[in-house]
């Protein structure tokens, strides 16, 4: 978007007055205690166990080290996990972002009668609450086979199945954001375009679809941090620990490590990592994005 | 819903959204003629394909759900579905344990989401309004924990909560055998708790939302408003909040249904046993926990459906009457 939606920073300074000052000591003394669980939980991941055992938690550290760190990527083969993350995030966001930008191509550019129906149905369905389908969803998972297309035989326990209720479910979203960004579009562009004889095709693929590119920036960043985090759909609809992608496959292995809280934090604070790096780099799509379908539950 | 909150488009952030310049006609009406038929089957596929797929693993489960709520089915073959009529929702109302109190926690959830949280972030999105420095090292402070999945969320404030490892206990040295604070076991504690993390979350996106909202006041408001000789607070409780109002119904919307999708932070605490139930935890119990009752798990799916829908419904309906006005 062009707008940045909350990103004043520096840029106009007013001379300090006590109420500034003020201020300033308010917001830094919450910001440290906002970032205080992670900060504990970083503290905690560095101490080795047999330390934190002996003196407990609340002590002067003698050792900090990255081996929970790396004890931890090695041990829980994250390595794994990650792939099996990726297998489902980037085929989910590229499929969510191409459907759900024709169905708003359709809404938005041409006057049928359905649309605002159809644009209903997908927003809606968009905020319900998961659990609401699971049930149904589940058993019909179970009975969709597929043999020789996913390693289980049927779509329940694949990626596939999670990459489908991610674009059916996301798209709803993503439908409404795009379909107002396309509506704010000249309609000059289209029409002098048909009216030369250009396809339906082409005005989407050639020149609607470069003209949204900031909101399938923002639609991407968000996207791929919620289907990233995503826990609910991993956690209901693959029953392997193999194939669970990296947020769910660390509720699993948590309890494998039950016993050593600082080699967890390790692992809770890596899986968290990917999503950190995401959000620093693309800050401001991601921001612009949340603000952009605030209807978003 | 505000149009300067859902359609941040070029336009709307120009122009002021009540005062809308009259949009340009629809000329779409003539374009139908100018479709040649492959245009036209283009065209439905573009629009069928999404659909049929939301439509099937959304729509039609939902409504699946329905219909097995009014059944019996251990899962195994169709025809072990039978026929019950109302009982499975009459054993839900008065014989399950479990029903009730988290109906309750539901609620609780959310009225602790919009009285603590809420007002929080506002305070937060009005004081980082200022134009002050380092602004955005506050925000991401504040915002970190949104972006963080709500599983890593309940992993990190397990190391808080922990009864003999946790901080609160070591720091109050209630860690001792004899003396712990169980915070995640005791039922009269842990939903209080886990309110407290899902509340760290929540006051940073509710932030975000009224920074937004706070970028679209017109700033003309505010120094009328200070021209007219009126403090701080009175600027903001009688010009500055009003025109946040289409801000608020989607924090009011947003809130309420984060407080019935509650669920990761609690299955990763303690799976929403004792003190903890939330009906999406009873829902999800009755897949993957041992018992498979399908129609019993469906009727408190349809309960948690309805209240969903008289949210939503409304809510989009008025959200798109606006919007074919603009």
């Amino acid at each position: 978007m062009s707008t940045p939606t909350v990103a004043l920073g520096a840029k106009q300074r007013t001379p300090l007055r006590p109420a500034r000052v003020l201020l300033h000591v308010f917001l830094v003394v919450t910001s440290l205690a906002w970032l205080g669980p992670l900060l504990w939980a970083v503290f905690a991941a560095l101490r080795p166990y047999s330390e934190t055992s002996n003196k407990g938690y609340v002590s002067w550290p003698d050792k900090l080290s990255f081996d929970n760190f790396t004890n931890a990527f090695k041990q829980s083969d994250m390595m794994h996990y990650f792939g099996n993350t990726l297998l489902i995030a980037v085929p989910a966001v590229l499929l969510t972002l191409l459907l759900s930008s024709m169905v708003a191509f359709y809404v938005s550019r041409f006057d049928f009668r359905l649309n605002v129906f159809l644009l209903l149905v997908f927003t809606a369905g968009n905020l319900l609450p998961q659990q609401v389908i699971i049930t149904p969803l589940y058993r019909m998972y179970l009975l969709i086979d597929l043999p020789g297309i996913t390693v289980s035989g049927k779509l329940y326990d694949s990626a596939l199945g999670l990459v489908l209720i991610h674009v059916a479910f996301q798209s709803g979203f993503c439908a409404f954001v795009l379909s107002n960004y396309m509506r704010s579009l000249p309609h000059e562009l289209t029409e002098a375009a048909l009216v030369d004889g250009a396809s339906v095709w082409r005005l989407y693929w050639q020149i609607v679809l470069p003209l949204c590119k900031p909101a399938m920036a923002a639609l991407a960043t968000l996207l791929s941090i919620w289907i990233y985090n995503d826990f609910f759909w991993a956690i209901v609809l693959i029953s392997t620990g193999e194939n669970m992608p990296i947020t769910s496959a660390l509720n699993n292995l948590s309890g494998q490590y039950f016993t050593d809280p600082n080699l967890v934090a390790a692992g809770a604070l890596l899986t968290a990592i990917p999503t950190l790096i995401v959000y620093f780099v693309l800050q401001r799509q991601f921001v612009s994005g949340l603000t952009l379908g605030a209807n978003k539950g | 819903m505000s149009s300067d909150i859902t359609t941040k488009t070029p336009e709307a952030a120009a122009v002021p959204p009540p005062g809308r310049a009259p949009e340009k006609k629809r000329v779409a009406q003539g374009h139908r003629r100018l479709l040649t038929r492959r245009d036209r089957i283009t065209l439905g596929l573009m629009a069928g394909v999404p659909t049929v797929l939301h439509v099937a693993l959304v729509w039609v489960t939902a409504l699946a759900s329905i219909a097995l709520a009014f059944t019996t089915w251990d899962g195994i073959g169709f025809d072990s579905i039978k026929w019950v009529g109302l009982d499975n929702f009459k054993q839900l109302f008065t014989d399950n344990p479990q029903f009730w109190p988290a109906v309750e926690h539901n609620i609780i959830w959310f009225v602790v989401l919009i009285l603590i949280p809420t007002p929080l972030g506002l305070f937060l999105a009005v004081q980082l309004d200022k134009k002050i420095r380092f602004s955005r090292v506050y925000q991401t402070a504040f915002f970190l924990p949104v972006v963080m999945s709500l599983a890593v969320t309940g992993f990190v404030w397990q190391l808080i909560y922990n009864p003999d490892t946790g901080l609160i206990n070591s720091l109050i040295g209630a860690n001792k055998p004899g003396h712990y604070i169980d915070w995640i076991g005791d039922p009269h504690l842990n939903l209080w708790a886990i309110l407290v993390a899902a509340s760290w979350r929540h006051t940073g996106y509710m932030m975000i939302l009224y920074l937004a909202g706070l970028k679209g006041v017109d700033p003309s408001l505010r120094e009328a408003s200070s021209l007219d000789g009126a403090n701080e607070w009175q600027t903001f409780k009688n010009v500055i909040f009003p025109t946040l109002r289409p801000t608020n119904t989607v924090v009011l919307v947003v809130t309420i249904i984060e407080a019935l999708r509650a669920f990761d932070l609690v299955f990763v605490f303690n799976k929403g046993a004792q003190g903890t139930e939330l009906l999406s935890i009873l829902i999800t119990n009755n897949i993957i926990g041992e018992s498979s009752r399908i129609g019993y798990g469906s009727a408190i799916a349809v309960v948690l459906l309805v209240i969903s829908l008289a949210v939503i419904i409304p809510y989009l309906i008025a959200t798109f009457r606006k919007e074919r006005r603009a």
